[in-house]
């Protein structure tokens, strides 16, 4: 194919200029910073004398140590229930197939879309009901049964082109339906998985409404929504509140740049997907 | 846990008997309907009273709904929100659109591939995070307006967030950030499978690269659209996070939408009726969009 060169350039000024669009943001944010808290910056300066310290504060402001602990905490209630229910539903409804199973993948697969502010009123009076308000119960709970749409039609997607031919010679050889979900479909099922924990945790770190509404205590929150406290404490001292933002992305940022392949893959199947 | 029959397989049940199925689904079910099915149905019975949250409620039949689309409040929480889909949704689709078909030749190279990483940032990061960062940046004294002094362009200088006129497309344009890269990415990726066969057959018949990008781009990216208009629409009609942390819905009710409408009216104002009302509707709507797109951009030759 003959690619015309003044065409090769503007593809590539192109990309360069919406990159530097989608970085400006982080660079403005980290510029920022490193001015004297308290200070008002104006615009992208280089402060004469950076305040590496404001990073120092900010992580002591915003407890941070705490924070991520509180996120860890949520994450690992959320994602591994998450991972099992909608795998074990997924398996019934995509490879055993059972009477029914259409119209309670249609129940589920209506449940894409619902933007989570539709239930958050009652759900608050539900959790309050239980006892579980200002704990991390209160996120963790609502957030399994939010993910289940998404998590069963990502897993039945995967279990409904695993071939029959599989399980009918594992059948052959004796093993019953527990141990062939555990032995052969969940490890065959691993990079499905995967890609849907990448997914599930993001969207758990990142919850914001749920953790405003359920939980007081900015410390038994999510990241996300501690952020928002951290912005209603601090909201007035730009320098400082940069910088707390800054940190509170780096746990999600780190991550994603680790694992920064699987993160595109995962998320363009999830949109491709829902 | 499961019999031996002796009757042979069934292709379709694999020996299962459906009540040892329905276990695997029971866990996964009772969850959805606890937290989600349950508070669904709550939220019409709710939509249909009068209520503080707190003392009796009495019924007030559809009288909700029918504030929800008189009052003029919160009526323009509604059409705000209809209104962001043209900053959510069309912006970065129509742009997506053209870069994504511009870059395709360098699709493969190092700098796309680098691209494809920092493209994905906004969508890797809280839309809280992104809020402030473009809070700052929209700013009196931020980058925005620092760069249109530069550019000569000094009286157009503003509080962008703050100023009546120009707060709703300034939320708009952070949601467009937000959403362009995916939607570039997608498209791109859909881009890829496209046989360039057709790309050169149709340079042989004289196609110029607006009828290409018409007759052979657009409808190979078919499910690729629709997926990012869905993503893009829902986001706009369901906005809360970025709304929330850059203007709290203000000034005045200039950038209310009816997820934060919502968030208020039930907690701030105790006016659990009528958010349930806006709710409900905010649920239809979302589904009265995302459905007709779905079934518009299926692919039904397979």
């Amino acid at each position: 194919m003959i690619v015309g060169r003044r065409e090769t350039w503007t593809a590539r000024v192109l990309l360069v200029l919406l990159m530097a669009v989608t970085l400006m943001p982080f660079i403005s944010l980290f510029v920022t910073a490193l001015h004297p808290s308290g200070s008002y910056p104006s615009g992208l300066e280089w402060p004469r004398d950076p305040q590496w310290g404001n990073f120092v504060k900010a992580f002591q402001a915003a407890r941070m140590i705490e924070l991520i602990k509180s996120s860890v905490l949520i994450v690992l209630g959320v994602v591994p229930l998450s991972l099992l229910l909608g795998t074990l539903a997924g398996f019934a409804i995509g490879h055993l197939r059972m009477a029914g199973r259409n119209l309670v993948f249609l129940v589920f697969v209506l449940g894409l879309t619902l933007p989570f502010e539709g239930i958050i009123t009652p759900l608050y009076y539900q959790v309050r009901d239980m006892g579980l308000l200002n704990t991390r119960w209160a996120i963790i709970l609502p957030l399994i049964g939010l993910f289940m749409p998404f998590g069963v039609f990502w897993m039945r997607a995967h279990f409904v082109n695993v071939p029959d031919a599989l399980s009918e010679s594992a059948r052959m050889d004796g093993a019953n339906v527990w141990q062939l979900f555990w032995r052969i479909h969940v490890p065959l099922a691993m990079p499905a998985l995967s890609s849907l924990a990448i997914l599930l945790f993001l969207w758990t770190w990142n919850q914001f409404l749920l953790a405003i509404v359920l939980v007081d205590d900015p410390l038994k929150r999510t990241m996300s929504g501690a952020l928002g406290a951290f912005q209603g404490q601090w909201g007035t001292d730009m320098p400082l509140l940069c910088a707390g933002s800054l940190l509170i992305l780096t746990p999600t940022l780190v991550i994603f740049l680790i694992f920064q392949r699987r993160f595109v893959t995962a998320l363009l199947q999830g949109s491709l997907k829902g | 846990m499961t019999r031996k029959k002796g009757s042979p397989a069934r292709a379709a049940g694999l020996r299962t008997p459906s009540w040892v199925a329905w276990l695997f689904v029971a866990p996964a079910l009772i969850v959805y309907a606890v937290f989600v099915l349950r508070p669904i149905v709550l939220t019409i019975q709710y939509s249909l009273y009068r209520w503080d949250g707190i003392g009796p409620s009495t019924w007030a039949g559809l009288g909700n709904y029918a504030k929800v689309f008189t009052d003029p409040d919160l009526f323009a929480s509604i059409l705000n929100a209809i209104k962001l889909i043209l900053f959510f949704s069309v912006i970065p689709v129509l742009l997506g659109l053209a870069i994504a078909s511009t870059i395709r030749r360098i699709a493969a190279s190092r700098l796309a591939l680098v691209a494809r990483t920092v493209l994905f940032l906004p969508q890797v990061i809280p839309l809280v995070a992104a809020g402030i960062a473009w809070s700052w940046l929209l700013s009196s004294t931020g980058l925005v307006n620092q760069l249109l002094r530069l550019a000569g362009l000094g009286g157009v200088a503003r509080a962008w967030l703050g100023d009546f006129s120009t707060a709703l497309p300034a939320v708009g344009v952070i949601g467009a950030w937000v959403l362009l890269g995916l939607c570039t990415i997608l498209l791109l990726s859909g881009l890829s499978k496209i046989d360039p066969a057709l790309y050169e057959a149709a340079r042989m018949d004289g196609a110029g690269p607006l009828r290409e990008f018409v007759s052979i781009t657009v409808p190979s990216l078919r499910q690729e659209i629709g997926v990012c208009v869905t993503v893009t629409v829902i986001a706009a009609l369901a906005s809360f996070d970025i709304v929330y942390v850059s203007t709290q819905g203000g000034p005045g009710n200039a950038t209310m939408v009816p997820g934060l409408e919502i968030y208020y009216l039930a907690f701030s104002e105790r006016q659990v009726g009528m958010a349930s009302a806006l709710a409900v509707v905010l649920m239809v709507l979302v589904l009265l969009v995302a459905l007709p797109i779905q079934w518009l951009t299926k692919d039904r030759s397979s």
